[in-house]
């Protein structure tokens, strides 16, 4: 495969052709912000905060579905990245209910983990404390739609992984929610196969293990990259 | 021409009230009310949560006895599951609790209580404090905060932080002591120990100068709560629950306390986010009783420990069938330091405090939980109901400092007609009703929750402060 070289933040990378510069940026090192994006699972650009600038271009591109190209000149970091990329966040944590302290994800959680890194010590937004329901008609697992943020890694994982297709997301906007099968209690479904991959790919407490209690939740989310790769490459890296 | 005085804020308590006192035409004391101000609300946003996580949020209710709630909490939930915690959790839980009251107990006094009567009510309240205690005793104030942070370790040591671990979960706890542990602490317990006994000797000095507080801080007959062993001994974690007269006489033994409901009512003033929880069978207000150290100590026959026994063999002296003075608080309270540490001193040993088996796994066998257990405060409630799914979806609360609100409400009254009849106001001797609530060592950030129920009332008063309308939110 043909090699493609490009310059971020002024480093000069080798990256094969068809990578992404998400992909291109860790190899060399470089630290791109992300929530929607689960290695093993298919990107689909969706939390915004891997945008970076690309020289030549007047848009902020997704790191994670932009593929590299020779001779690209991508800057990952600048205030108004920075800026967008603290925004996106403070948003997410003002959409729900985001208690961190009696959290079942306290202290192994994405959202949590990008705040601190961005300074966000508080929120410039209303909070809308919406009144959200916790799901935990499933024998092994739960479901709090207060932590949710709809990166939709569960629905990918559900899907492309398992290939159960019991996860998928109902209503539009504000209103979106992660629903189960026809939108029905998670224990009625029929589809569900309680493998689990759903809640090893949440980034926060949204899904988890049902008795799991304050800050207990440690996900093993290298396990979804493992299991793709030893499909699609029959190569058992562990 | 009636007058109102208000103290507001009160200081040196955990939490945000005030006191008013009303003065007749005469310019005596016609009724006094403590306020609480500050409304936490956890019954109410506790529902919808799975039950599971309640002792972590519970025990954000306070920073002072997180581990109070976490542990009432954790037993609420091991109800829901319907199991029998394992030993060595028990043992744990029950070392975590002393670690708690003896943290607690020593901020009460060295640091919020002692001021008051170790410098004398007349000291300006720029020097009645902490760091005028610092200046006055500094080795007194020194080991006090050494004490505190000795407890503070114990509560460390299990849990992994001193003010809100989540390590009491439903069905037993998360970690075991390591043996490290458990050496750092058995080294710090010989310097814990003299300095409550330090403490002891030196409050019983204060007892021979202070007659007229023990007459009049809070002085009056009242029934007592509290949990005891069925042989009478004291205890913190477990036990029956008892109500005893205030003559000495048990007039109510419940082998489980989660029975609590068929003699605890529970009343709502307009003027506080307080409730007034009071004992059922004598009615509102005469049912009204108190919680905590005094109460446990009423209670119990024994300690079970040598130099607690000893303490409280001179303590029960000291009234006539149970000792009614609110100022003895503040020895029961020392007595209560005295007799955790030398618990841990009994327990540390014990193989079982580094064991495996810590925690019992069920799903949801009951619909209903109720823990019980003795906060530094006094008796804490916590009763859940869950569906079947173990979502909680009902929340009731019973702290320590709402079943002591009566009786602070009569001792404020009391302080206040002795000390403020027809004489000139100063600050000392609103200072002494301060310290009357501050016997009870109310925490009042724990204590405020009941959602809908509460109401708030005003009062809109002219500048002559006749009441020109009155309105009550309920």
């Amino acid at each position: 495969m043909a090699a493609k070289t490009l310059t971020i933040d002024g480093q000069l990378v080798s990256a094969e052709e068809g990578q992404t510069v998400l992909d291109a940026a860790r190899d060399a090192g470089i630290h791109i912000p992300t929530l929607c994006h689960l290695n093993g699972i298919q990107d689909i650009g969706a939390c915004r905060l891997c945008l970076v600038e690309i020289t030549g271009s007047p848009k902020l591109l997704p790191a994670c579905v932009t593929k590299v190209q020779e001779g690209m000149e991508v800057q990952t970091s600048s205030d108004r990245l920075r800026r967008y990329r603290r925004m996106i966040l403070e948003l997410l944590l003002a959409e729900r209910n985001h208690v961190c302290s009696v959290c079942v994800s306290n202290g192994h959680c994405e959202l949590q983990t990008l705040a601190a890194e961005h300074g966000i010590d508080h929120v410039r937004f209303e909070y809308l404390s919406p009144r959200l329901e916790v799901d935990l008609s499933h024998r092994l697992f739960g479901m709090d739609h207060n932590r949710c943020i709809l990166c939709t890694r569960c629905v990918r994982a559900c899907w492309h992984v398992e290939g159960a297709g019991t996860k998928n997301v109902a209503g539009r906007g504000i209103q979106s929610r992660i629903i189960s099968d026809l939108n029905q209690p998670w224990g009625q479904s029929e589809t569900c196969t309680a493998c689990g991959k759903c809640v090893a790919a949440c980034p926060t407490g949204a899904l988890f293990n049902r008795g799991a209690t304050v800050a207990e939740m440690q996900r093993d989310r290298t396990r979804l990259e493992y299991i793709v790769t030893a499909r699609e490459k029959s190569q058992w890296i562990v | 021409m009636p007058r109102q005085i208000t103290i507001d804020p009160v200081t040196r308590i955990e939490g945000h009230a005030k006191i008013t006192i009303q003065l007749d035409e005469a310019g005596n004391v016609d009724n006094v009310r403590f306020h609480v101000v500050e409304f936490r609300g956890f019954e109410r946003f506790c529902e919808g949560r799975p039950f599971a996580e309640m002792p972590g949020i519970t025990a954000r209710i306070c920073g002072i006895c997180p581990v109070s709630h976490l542990l009432a909490s954790a037993k609420a939930c091991d109800r829901i599951l319907s199991v029998d915690i394992p030993p060595a959790a028990e043992k744990l839980r029950r070392m975590m609790n002393l670690g708690q009251i003896i943290q607690s107990h020593a901020l009460s006094f060295f640091h919020l209580s002692a001021p008051d009567f170790l410098l004398g009510w007349e000291q300006p309240p720029e020097r009645r404090n902490l760091f005028g205690l610092v200046a006055a005793e500094p080795e007194l104030a020194r080991r006090g905060i050494r004490l505190r942070q000795f407890g503070q370790e114990v509560i460390e040591t299990l849990g992994g932080r001193k003010i809100h671990p989540a390590w009491a979960v439903p069905g037993g706890v998360r970690n075991a002591l390591t043996p490290a542990g458990r050496d750092a602490l058995k080294a710090r317990l010989p310097e814990a120990k003299e300095s409550a006994l330090m403490a002891l000797e030196r409050f019983k000095k204060v007892l021979s100068t202070h007659k007229q507080e023990l007459q009049v801080f809070g002085n009056f007959p009242s029934l007592f709560l509290g949990l005891v062993t069925p042989n009478g001994t004291w205890e913190h974690y477990d036990g029956h629950l008892c109500v005893m007269d205030s003559v000495g006489n048990v007039i109510c033994d419940f082998a489980d306390p989660a029975q609590y409901g068929s003699i605890i009512g529970e009343a709502v003033e307009t003027s506080s986010y307080l409730k007034s929880p009071y004992y059922k069978p004598l009615g509102y207000p005469g049912g009204m009783y108190r919680v905590g150290p005094l109460a446990r100590l009423n209670i119990a026959r024994q300690m079970g420990t040598p130099l607690a026994d000893k303490e409280l063999s001179h303590f029960k002296t000291l009234g006539c069938g149970a000792v009614n003075a609110s100022f003895m608080y503040h020895y029961a309270r020392l007595i209560e330091i005295v007799a955790c540490i030398e618990r841990l001193e009994g327990m540390l040993d014990d193989s079982d405090l580094l064991g495996t088996r810590l925690r019992a796994d069920a799903g949801v066998n009951s619909l209903e939980g109720i823990g019980v257990s003795e906060a530094p405060r006094g008796t804490l409630f916590h009763h859940y109901n869950v569906d079947e799914k173990g979502v909680v979806r009902k929340v009731n609360l019973i702290i320590a400092t709402g079943q002591n609100n009566l009786a602070m409400n009569r001792t404020v009254a009391q302080i206040a007609r002795h000390y403020l009849t027809g004489s000139t106001i100063s600050e000392p001797m609103l200072n002494r009703i301060e310290a009357g609530i501050r016997a009870f060592d109310p925490c009042l950030s724990c204590s405020t929750h009941a959602d809908g129920r509460i109401a708030l009332g005003v009062v809109l008063l002219d500048a002559t402060g006749k009441v020109l309308d009155e309105a009550n939110r309920l």
